[in-house]
C-alpha cells in the first residue's frame, strides 16, 4: 500500500496524529502518548493494515523529550511505517507497554528502561536487563555524565 | 508401596539454577536464571550485560568512518556483514552509488563470512550435543576462509574491509583462485557433514520436535534469520530488500515449516549450499571498476533518519541512524538479530528438559556480543 493510503487509514484511527515523510524513507506517525496502546492494537488488528511485525524498537532522547520509535512491518502486505511516541516528563517518564501486541516489545522495553529510564505501564517485569540493579542514572540519555568511564571529545 | 501412592507422597518443589555466565553451552557470557522442577524447565530468565560495551553510545561520539570499526565487535562471526550494513547506511544517506566491482566483492566476502559462521555453528552444535568430532571438521574448513580473508584484508576475524564509499583496498591477486579452490573443497565436505551428523539417529532424536517455534510466535517475537526460516517465516533480507549484488544472483531462500531444532539445523545446511551457489555465480566475472568512491574526509550526513538492513549470519541486522547534520550521529541503534531471537527462548523452552534447552540454544546460534552490544 502506498504511504498516502496508509496515512488515510491511520488518520481515522485516532486524533491529533502527526504524519511526516520528510527526512525518512518511511511514513512517520507521531502518536500522542495517551493513545499509544489503542492505536498500536488497531494497527495490528485492522484488516487493511495488519502491522504484525515490530522489527526494530528504539529508545530515543530528543533533548527535551524522551520517547520510543517503533519500526513496523506487515508480513502479509509488506508495507512499513514508523510510529513515534514522546513524553516531556524527564523525571518520571511513563509510557504504555505494547508487549501484548508485539511480544518482542517485552525485551526491547527492558532495554529502553535500562538505558533511558522510561517506565512502561503493564510491563510484566520491569527490571535492569544489562546494568546492575543499583546502577544510578540512564546512560543513553544525552545528559548522562560518567567522568570515569566516558571519554568526551 | 505402590507407585501411585509414592507419587502422591513425594513432593517436588521448584528451585533456581544459574546457567552461566560461564557455561560451556552458552558460547559466551550469557547468564540464564532457570526455574526448574527436577529436570523440567518452568521459566528461563536471561540476565545480560556481562560484556556490554555500549557501542550505541560510543557511536554518538565517533565519526562515521570510526563507527564501521565498532560494528565488527558486535557479531564477530558476521563482522564483514556488519561493516557492510553501516557503509550501506552512510552511502544511502549520502546518495553514493558504489561501483559494480565493490558490490560484487562485498557480496562474495559476505557470503564467505556466512559460510565461516555457519561452519563454526555446525561444529559447536555438534559439540553441545556431545559430538566433539564435528568441531574439528568444521574448524578445518573454516580455516580456509580465514586464510583467504587474511590474505585480502590482513585480518582473520574483525576484518574492517569495508569503508563508506567502497572498500579499503582491492582484493589480493590470489583471491579468486583461492576462493574457487575452497568452493571445490567445501562442496565435497558438506555431504560429509550430512553423513556425520544429519542422518545420525541420536542427533535426530535430540533435535526433532524439540523447541518448536510456530510461525505466529516467530512473527510476534520479531524473530529473523535461520530461526525464523525454520518456522516458515520468509525473512531473508537478501530476497525482500536486496542490497549489494544480491539482485543479480539466482538463489533460493531456505524455508522449512517444522519449526523445531532440526528444521533450524537443516535451514543452515541449505544456506551453505546457497552461499556456495551465490559465490560461484559471481567469482568468475568480478567487474572492473573503482574500488572506492571519493568521500569527504569528514563525513556529515544530511539531517534525517536512515534505516538500513542486511542479512547477517544470524538474521536481520538493522542500523538506524538519526543525524542532525553534524559529523557525529545523534543516535545510532543496532537492531541485532540475537537480541530479538533471545526474547523467544523462554516461550519455546518452557516445559522441556534442560538438555533440550541446550539443543535449542545451539540451534539459535547465539553470539553474546551481538546481544550485549
Amino acid at each position: 500500500m502506498k504511504n498516502e493510503d496508509l496515512q488515510n487509514i491511520i488518520n481515522g484511527l485516532g486524533e491529533n496524529l502527526e504524519f511526516s515523510t520528510e527526512e525518512s524513507e518511511f511514513l512517520n506517525v507521531l502518536v500522542p502518548k495517551e493513545q499509544l496502546h489503542t492505536i498500536c492494537s488497531q494497527l495490528k488488528s485492522n484488516k487493511d493494515l495488519k502491522f504484525d511485525y515490530a522489527f526494530c524498537i528504539t529508545g530515543m532522547d530528543w533533548g527535551k523529550e524522551l520517547g520510543v520509535i517503533y519500526h513496523l512491518n506487515s508480513t502479509e502486505f509488506k508495507h512499513e511505517i514508523v510510529v513515534k511516541v514522546k513524553t516531556e516528563d524527564r523525571e518520571n517518564p511513563t509510557l504504555d507497554s505494547v508487549h501484548d501486541i508485539w511480544q518482542t516489545a517485552e525485551f526491547h522495553e527492558l532495554e529502553i528502561y535500562d538505558f533511558f529510564g522510561i517506565k512502561f505501564n503493564n510491563h510484566p517485569k520491569l527490571r535492569r536487563l544489562f546494568l546492575t540493579p543499583d546502577w544510578e542514572g540512564f546512560p543513553l540519555r544525552k545528559d548522562y555524565v560518567d567522568e570515569a568511564n566516558m571519554i568526551i571529545k | 508401596m505402590a507407585d501411585q501412592e509414592l507419587e502422591t507422597k513425594i513432593k517436588t518443589e521448584e528451585y533456581f539454577v544459574n546457567m552461566g555466565p560461564q557455561h560451556p553451552a552458552a558460547h559466551g557470557v550469557l547468564r540464564l536464571l532457570l526455574t526448574i522442577d527436577g529436570e523440567i524447565i518452568k521459566n528461563v530468565e536471561p540476565d545480560l550485560g556481562y560484556i556490554h560495551r555500549s557501542i550505541e553510545k560510543m557511536c554518538e561520539r565517533d565519526s562515521y568512518q570510526q563507527i564501521v570499526h565498532l560494528t565488527d565487535r558486535m557479531d564477530y562471526l558476521s563482522s564483514n556483514i556488519n561493516n557492510e550494513a553501516v557503509c550501506l547506511a552512510v552511502e544511502k544517506a549520502l546518495e553514493i552509488e558504489v561501483s559494480d566491482r565493490v558490490k560484487v566483492i562485498r557480496t562474495i566476502i559476505s557470503e564467505l563470512t556466512r559460510i565461516a559462521s555457519h561452519c563454526l555453528w555446525w561444529g559447536v552444535m555438534g559439540m553441545d550435543l556431545g559430538a566433539l568430532t564435528t568441531y574439528f571438521y568444521a574448524f578445518r574448513d573454516r580455516e580456509y576462509i580465514n586464510d583467504i580473508f587474511e590474505e585480502t584484508c590482513g585480518a582473520r576475524l574483525t576484518m574492517n574491509y569495508n569503508a563508506p564509499g567502497g572498500l579499503m583496498f582491492d582484493i589480493h591477486p590470489n583471491f579468486v583462485k583461492r576462493t574457487k579452490d575452497f568452493i571445490k573443497h567445501f562442496k565435497t565436505k558438506i555431504p560429509e557433514y550430512d553423513r556425520l551428523v544429519t542422518g545420525n539417529v541420536i542427533f535426530q532424536k535430540r533435535t526433532k520436535g524439540v523447541g518448536v517455534l510456530t510461525k505466529e510466535d516467530a512473527i510476534s517475537y520479531g524473530v529473523t534469520g535461520p530461526v525464523a526460516r525454520g518456522s516458515g517465516l520468509s525473512s531473508d533480507v537478501r530476497k525482500l530488500h536486496p542490497y549489494s549484488a544480491y539482485d543479480r544472483v539466482d538463489f533460493k531462500e531456505a524455508l522449512l515449516t517444522a519449526g523445531d531444532t532440526f528444521a533450524r539445523y537443516e535451514v543452515r545446511i541449505m544456506e551453505l549450499w546457497e552461499s556456495i551457489s551465490i559465490i560461484e555465480q559471481l567469482i568468475d566475472n568480478i567487474p572492473e571498476g573503482e574500488i572506492k568512491a571519493t568521500t569527504k574526509a569528514v563525513i556529515k550526513l544530511p539531517k534525517g533518519e536512515y534505516y538500513q538492513r542486511v542479512e547477517a549470519a544470524r538474521g536481520e541486522l538493522g542500523v538506524y541512524i538519526n543525524s542532525t547534520g553534524t559529523k557525529n550521529p545523534y543516535r545510532v541503534k543496532f537492531r541485532s538479530p540475537g537480541f530479538s531471537n533471545l526474547s523467544v527462548l523462554n516461550h519455546i523452552t518452557k516445559g522441556s528438559k534442560i538438555a533440550d534447552l541446550v539443543a535449542t540454544m545451539a540451534s539459535f546460534d547465539f553470539v553474546i556480543p551481538d546481544i550485549d552490544r
